[in-house]
């Protein structure tokens, strides 16, 4: 009741309901791939919410400052605040620890949705037309969710940490002309600066996650703007967007996903420790220690360190150091490719149309196979930062895991790549549903095949819409339901009927939305919503069903209970 | 107002089990509560949590998937080429005769001021590095190390020739600049007939002190492979041969480690007799 006059008076005031009304019936794929970005969106609010706490107890300082706490090792030593704090808020601050665990695992489920997002929307053919800006601002979002990974990694002035932006540092040193100038502007002045934490400090916690919401909300409105792309299937056009309404059942699982994210997100800051600084000791510049390893995001890039060979340039008595090239290099081209892809594809395939329908893997062999061998170099390379483990795992010298490595890194993407390729072209060139239903004869057909097959792109979606006439069995449906109309799509053949997400008011706008879905199929009025038979018959199913059993279930007791008589008359059976 | 019909049962159970999740997640709050006031345990706090949102979580999916039609809806896309007309109207608005995008000369002197604007606001930028700080390439060619600096260990306390047994590595620092980022060394003695290439900063029966910087990515290179004279980078893995001039001979390092001149002081103890032979850590541009 409270609800209800709330909800009107802000009516009354600001006309909600038309605008609430159409957002509550907006419709969402049933795909569970569409989940990923929701899992990164997820992520980041427990990001903002447990970082927000952290901010109360974190002193962003690298003035002195004595430690006296509970931790025995550190009890009375002097560091910097930042670490001093750090270790406080772990080990003095009631909850803390969780906290700051949980803070740290969201960071990293936080980069991993967001590239098995990316992931998806580049298999799936998602970035095209009309949805190449999305792409851009999702790109950007992962380059910002990586720079405040690190500088969140940063900040507590660890030992670990401090390695790790020193090798930063030394990275953007190598950049010709101006590198020292960006490190020096940037820091304040030489490595390690008094400067540095706190501007860590602001980048982490106003800069970049500022940026990161505004780009998210672009990210979302543009969504809702240019609504779902999906998967073809029957009653899938390029024109309509077929699964479930926003509320109640969308938003139901869509929360659902949210408290899994933090359940799981509070289960690892509980029970798996991360990063735990206080075992690392504060940050010297003369201080190492072995195995080290970065946070799994920045692997890739440590991994390229590794790899790279010792090749240093002299351009007119200036060094062009060896961390440039896998570091800036690779680094640059890797974002640079990732901005382009849209616009490449477009180039090469020629294809200008709006999608709405996606790809799957196997209609585009060649984006696959590309795919594939980039996602298995990246693979090779954080294998690659890991190659002292690797080498002390298998009791093998280093250089030797180096030096295989390195071959690996180059050789491997090629051939999952050119693997990948064939597979996508034996599936799509034949009938197969899965990988596991290939035949030795479709992969030999996929070896032969030179593009003269079917075209790059041909898919049922890309065919111009036929006309209902050649599609029989299809139909729209319109009733009015009380003063309202409604409408629905049947296909029999298909078996599909699915309901419009909207009621409208008259007749005329109902024929409308429906011939924006589904442009040539046939309009029929009905008197009235058909019953929903699917559902009818499967009551009626389980009902026969149940009976069945209850048969089956008598039949076989009274057998028993022969049986048993057979044994002996005084066994008495057990009342069923 | 409307009559509202009556809320259909739904299969059976089903409410039971979403009432069920629900109850078990208020039990986990009440349980992270509890935990906290006790005194608070990381492991319990974190196990209640995760309980009160998966039973949160499990609630709403069932009620997501069995008390709600899913699927089956159908919303249709309107595409997004506008009609002709549509387009053609708005550009008119934005060039209407008096519309300020068709004033083209007072256009181009705004977009000047505005590009000037622009440009101006970066130059307090450059206030990120103090003026009164040490520019770039000098600060990261020159450290503290200068002729007659007393070598230090870690404790702050002078080194004689003879604290520096064979076959251990003591880290060394300029005396009164032990925090400074570029002046890492060590000191190692060597057998002298074993160098293959005379150190370039020279040495005192074998005594050598090299930058702790590797010349790759600047980690402190802490590894001392005993009797093979390697110091390996635990970072990258880069390996220097201390016999050959600490010359790189594995990984990704390409420059040898820089070395310290040393001599014995009048007092004994060890001096600089000048700074790194080259300037030590990570290269850059205008390193010389």
């Amino acid at each position: 009741m409270i609800l209800d006059r709330l909800a009107r008076a802000f009516d009354d005031r600001l006309r909600l309901s038309p605008v609430v009304r159409k957002a509550l019936a907006k419709v969402f794929p049933d795909h569970w791939s569409f989940m990923l970005g929701e899992i990164a969106l997820y992520s980041f609010v427990a990001l903002v919410l447990t970082g927000v706490y952290l901010t109360f107890f974190f002193d962003p300082s690298s003035a002195d400052r004595a430690y006296h706490g509970s931790y025995p090792p550190l009890d009375g030593t002097t560091t910097s605040a930042a670490y001093a704090s750090t270790v406080r808020l772990s080990w003095d601050v009631r909850g803390g620890l969780l906290i700051r665990q949980t803070h740290h695992w969201a960071a990293l489920i936080f980069v991993a949705a967001i590239v098995v997002h990316l992931i998806r929307i580049f298999f799936t053919g998602a970035y095209r037309r009309p949805r190449e800006l999305n792409w851009l601002v999702g790109v950007t979002m992962l380059t910002l969710a990586l720079a405040n990974g690190f500088t969140g990694y940063s900040m507590p002035d660890d030992l670990v940490s401090g390695i790790g932006l020193r090798i930063i540092v030394s990275v953007a040193e190598s950049i010709p002309v101006v590198g020292a100038w960006l490190v020096f502007i940037a820091l304040g002045g030489e490595f390690p600066s008094d400067e540095m934490i706190p501007r860590l400090f602001v980048t982490h916690v106003l800069l970049v996650p500022a940026v990161l919401v505004a780009l998210i909300s672009a990210h979302l409105a543009m969504i809702v703007r240019q609504k779902h792309s999906q998967f073809p299937g029957p009653g899938r056009t390029e024109h309509n967007v077929v699964g479930s309404r926003l509320y109640p059942s969308y938003s139901l699982r869509s929360l659902a996903l949210f408290a899994w994210v933090l359940a799981v997100l509070f289960a690892l800051g509980g029970l798996v420790q991360i990063n735990p600084v206080w075992l690392y000791g504060p940050f010297a510049p003369a201080q190492a220690t072995a195995p080290v390893q970065p946070d799994w995001y920045v692997l890739w890039g440590d991994g390229a360190l590794r790899l790279f060979p010792p090749w240093e340039i002299r351009i007119a008595g200036h060094l062009v150091p060896a961390p440039f090239f896998p570091g800036v290099v690779l680094g640059g081209v890797t974002f640079l490719a990732l901005y382009a892809w849209p616009f490449v594809e477009r180039w090469c395939t020629g294809d200008r149309r709006p999608h709405h329908l996606l790809d799957r893997p196997r209609d585009h062999p060649v984006r696959t196979g590309i795919g594939v061998a980039v996602l298995t170099f990246f693979a090779m390379l954080v294998v690659a930062g890991g190659d002292d483990l690797i080498a002390r795992l298998l009791r093998v010298p280093i250089y030797d895991v180096l030096d295989i490595l390195r071959v690996l890194v180059l050789v491997l993407p090629l051939l999952t790549g050119t693997l990948a390729f064939l597979l996508a072209r034996a599936l799509r060139g034949s009938d197969a549903a899965r990988l596991g239903e290939l035949t030795r004869a479709d992969l030999r057909a996929a070896r032969r095949r030179s593009g003269t097959g079917r075209p790059a792109l041909g898919r049922p979606g890309d065919e111009p819409e036929l006309p209902a006439r050649d599609r029989p069995g299809e139909r729209v449906e319109l009733w009015p339901d009380g003063d309202r109309w409604r409408w629905r799509y049947r296909d029999e053949r298909a078996g599909v009927a699915l309901l419009s997400n909207l009621e409208v008011r008259t007749e005329q706008e109902a024929a409308d939305a429906a011939r924006l879905a589904y442009p040539g199929v046939d309009h029929v009025v009905v008197p009235g919503p058909p019953p929903p038979s699917h559902r009818r018959a499967r009551i009626a199913l389980r009902r026969w069903g149940n009976a069945a059993m209850g048969i089956a279930l008598l039949v076989a007791a009274l057998r028993n209970r022969r049986k048993r008589d057979d044994v002996g008359p005084e066994d008495e059976p057990s009342p069923r | 107002m409307r009559r509202r019909p009556p809320v259909p049962d739904g299969p059976p159970g089903v409410t039971r089990r979403i009432a069920l999740s629900f109850l078990a997640s208020a039990a986990g709050a009440i349980g992270f509560a509890v935990t906290y006031g006790l005194g608070g345990q990381t492991q319990w706090e974190g196990i209640c949590l995760a309980v009160a949102f998966a039973g949160l979580a499990t609630g709403l999916a069932i009620w997501g998937r069995r008390l709600v039609p899913t699927g089956g809806y159908v919303e249709e896309h309107e595409g997004f080429t506008p009609p002709p007309d549509e387009q053609a109207s708005t550009a008119d608005v934005l060039t209407a005769p008096d519309s300020p995008l068709r004033r083209r000369g007072l256009l181009a002197t705004l977009g000047l001021a505005l590009t000037a604007l622009g440009a101006a606001a970066l130059f307090p930028l450059r206030s990120l590095l103090p003026w009164d700080r040490t520019a770039p390439v000098r600060a990261l060619t020159e450290t503290p190390w200068r002729p007659g600096v007393r070598l230090v260990n870690a404790d702050g306390r002078p080194l004689r020739p003879d604290d520096v047994p064979a076959g251990a590595v003591v880290g060394v620092f300029p005396e009164g600049d032990i925090e400074a980022g570029d002046a890492p060394a060590f000191a190692v003695r060597l057998r002298p007939e074993r160098f293959t290439r005379p150190p370039s900063a020279g040495h005192l029966d074998g005594l050598v002190v090299y930058s702790l910087l590797c010349t790759h990515a600047g980690c402190p290179v802490r590894l001392y492979l005993n009797g093979t004279g390697r110091m390996l980078c635990p970072c990258h893995q880069s390996s220097f041969n201390l016999f050959a001039d600490a010359a790189p001979v594995a990984g990704p390092a390409a420059r040898p480690l820089p070395g310290l001149p040393i001599e014995v002081g009048a007092d004994g103890y060890l001096r600089a007799t000048g700074d790194f032979t080259s300037p030590p850590g990570a290269g850059f541009w205008d390193r010389p």
